[in-house]
């Protein structure tokens, strides 16, 4: 019974220290706005990444760029420039710090900065309206963020 | 929809609008006012709308917002309150508020604050007919207000800004331009950078409350300047103001006086 009491508390503490091998929001080294190192160290997953880039609830990046390669994502923006062939335009770790924070590559953007956490002006609890005491978790987390980086990389014209 | 169909619709519509076949719309004009830095030329909301949209919107019969100012014609005739008052007992036909929509919110000297229309409908409610206050989103707060602009449709918004009104309008541009939320967006960002754009499927516009009340075909009811409001700050991931609010109040003014010169619209149709 204590034993399992114990372990109860052991195994997010566990987790946690897994967890420590991200790099966190706060520490990421931006230079000009690039970031050379992956944040997890495991490389991404470009289908999940097209995944993270359509879906609303997550990145919803189609609700202001557009990506031919997505023809059946209804519905793209055009807030942003088109995303065909930024894989081009861009170096891997251009693209890391584009999405993680893209104030720091284009300054004042209109971009949402994905893996940052604030503070933020009246941060809510998500779309709810309401207040969000403490600290929010980034809008991606750092395996979706190496992720959306993958698939970047994979549109060239 | 091809993705180029979007680009290629993306402008606000080249149209007209005439109500009824005798009220001349004023929906777009070649220059903001001065004290209106980001914007050139204004557009009313209804020219970011599809075709349909706009159609029931120049015939009262197929605006669905008309239904709510018959609703309030009623209200307005029948007495309610303490003081067996209507408030057709003083004001006499609703058409004596013609001119009233263009000029609110504006500051009201007795009581020493900006009131909107809907803190003058419930001051005569409260403090003339002995009646209860109206919720500021309850249906027959938001018919009132639509009966009372229609009345208006055409002329143009004329809010004042100067005088005492200063403080309020200062208030409301700083926060048009504050950037709330975890999305960290102004309303600048979407309404003024932006309008014209797509933001996934929407089509953005300036965001102007000309045509307030709106009747919003999505929700099936007709939506208040502050609702609006609520709902835009609300998907910055933000935590949002309350109807009514002293913050809403100014932000109300400031975006009034973005589309003086617009025809009062409301109650209008969008999606
Ligand atoms: C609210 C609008 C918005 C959202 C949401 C958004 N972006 Fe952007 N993004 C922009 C804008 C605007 C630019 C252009 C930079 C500038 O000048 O501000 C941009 C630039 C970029 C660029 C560089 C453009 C190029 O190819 O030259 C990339 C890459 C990019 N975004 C990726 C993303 C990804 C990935 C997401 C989602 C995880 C995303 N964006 C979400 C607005 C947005
Ligand atoms: C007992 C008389 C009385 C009744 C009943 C009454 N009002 Fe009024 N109302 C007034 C007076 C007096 C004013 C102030 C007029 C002024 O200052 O120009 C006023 C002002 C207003 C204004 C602001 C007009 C403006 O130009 O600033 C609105 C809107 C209004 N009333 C709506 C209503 C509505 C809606 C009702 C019924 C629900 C109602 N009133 C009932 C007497 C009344
Ligand atoms: C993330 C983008 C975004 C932001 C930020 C935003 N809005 Fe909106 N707003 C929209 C969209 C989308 C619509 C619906 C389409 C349209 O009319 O633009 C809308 C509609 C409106 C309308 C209705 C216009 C009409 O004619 O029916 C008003 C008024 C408005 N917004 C005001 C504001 C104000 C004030 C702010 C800041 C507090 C704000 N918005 C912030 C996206 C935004």
């Amino acid at each position: 019974m204590k034993r399992q009491i114990l372990m109860g508390l052991l195994l997010p503490a566990l987790v946690g220290t897994a967890a420590m091998a991200e790099t966190a929001p706060a520490e990421v080294a931006y230079e000009e706005g690039a970031v050379a190192q992956s944040l997890t160290g495991t490389p991404g997953n470009p289908d999940e990444g097209a995944n993270v880039m359509s879906n609303r609830g997550l990145g919803n990046c189609v609700a202001c760029h557009a990506v031919s390669a997505m023809p059946d994502v209804a519905f793209q923006g055009n807030v942003g420039p088109s995303l065909d062939g930024a894989g081009d335009r861009w170096e891997e770790a251009q693209l890391r710090g584009i999405v993680s924070d893209a104030k720091m590559t284009f300054d004042g953007t209109i971009m949402p900065s994905f893996y940052k956490v604030g503070p933020y002006i009246r941060q809510g609890d998500a779309f709810t309206g309401k207040a969000f005491e403490g600290e929010l978790p980034p809008l991606l987390t750092a395996q979706q963020i190496e992720d959306v980086v993958a698939y970047l990389m994979t549109l060239k014209e | 929809l091809t993705l180029t169909g979007l680009s290629a619709t993306a402008d606000p519509a080249d149209d007209t609008l005439v109500v009824n076949g005798e009220i001349n719309m004023i929906t777009r004009t070649d220059k903001a006012p001065d004290y209106i830095e980001g914007l050139s030329e204004q557009y009313s909301g209804w020219h970011f709308r599809e075709d349909d949209t706009r159609v029931m919107q120049a015939d009262d019969f197929d605006n669905p917002g008309m239904l709510g100012v018959e609703a309030a014609q009623g209200v307005w005739d029948t007495a309610d309150g303490t003081e067996g008052k209507a408030c057709a007992t003083c004001h006499e036909g609703a058409e004596s508020m013609a001119g009233v929509r263009a000029v609110m919110p504006k500051f009201n000297e007795e009581k020493g604050e900006m009131y909107t229309m809907e803190m003058y409908i419930n001051q005569c409610r409260t403090e003339r007919m002995g009646a209860e206050a109206w919720d500021w989103d309850s249906a027959d707060m938001v018919n009132m207000t639509a009966l009372i602009s229609s009345v208006s449709r055409g002329m143009p918004m004329n809010v004042a800004i100067d005088g005492p009104a200063a403080p309020y309008w200062e208030q409301g541009k700083e926060m048009y331009y504050t950037r709330y939320g975890q999305l960290e967006l102004s309303c600048s960002n979407c309404h003024e950078d932006n309008y014209g754009n797509y933001i996934r499927a929407d089509h953005l516009s300036q965001g102007q409350i000309n045509g307030f009340p709106v009747y919003r075909l999505k929700d099936a009811k007709l939506s208040s300047i502050h609702n609006r409001f609520k709902g835009c700050i609300r998907d910055t991931r933000a935590e949002t103001f309350k109807p009514g609010s002293p913050e809403f109040i100014a932000l109300e003014l400031y975006v009034a006086s973005r589309g003086n010169g617009l025809s009062v619209e409301g109650p209008s149709v969008r999606n």
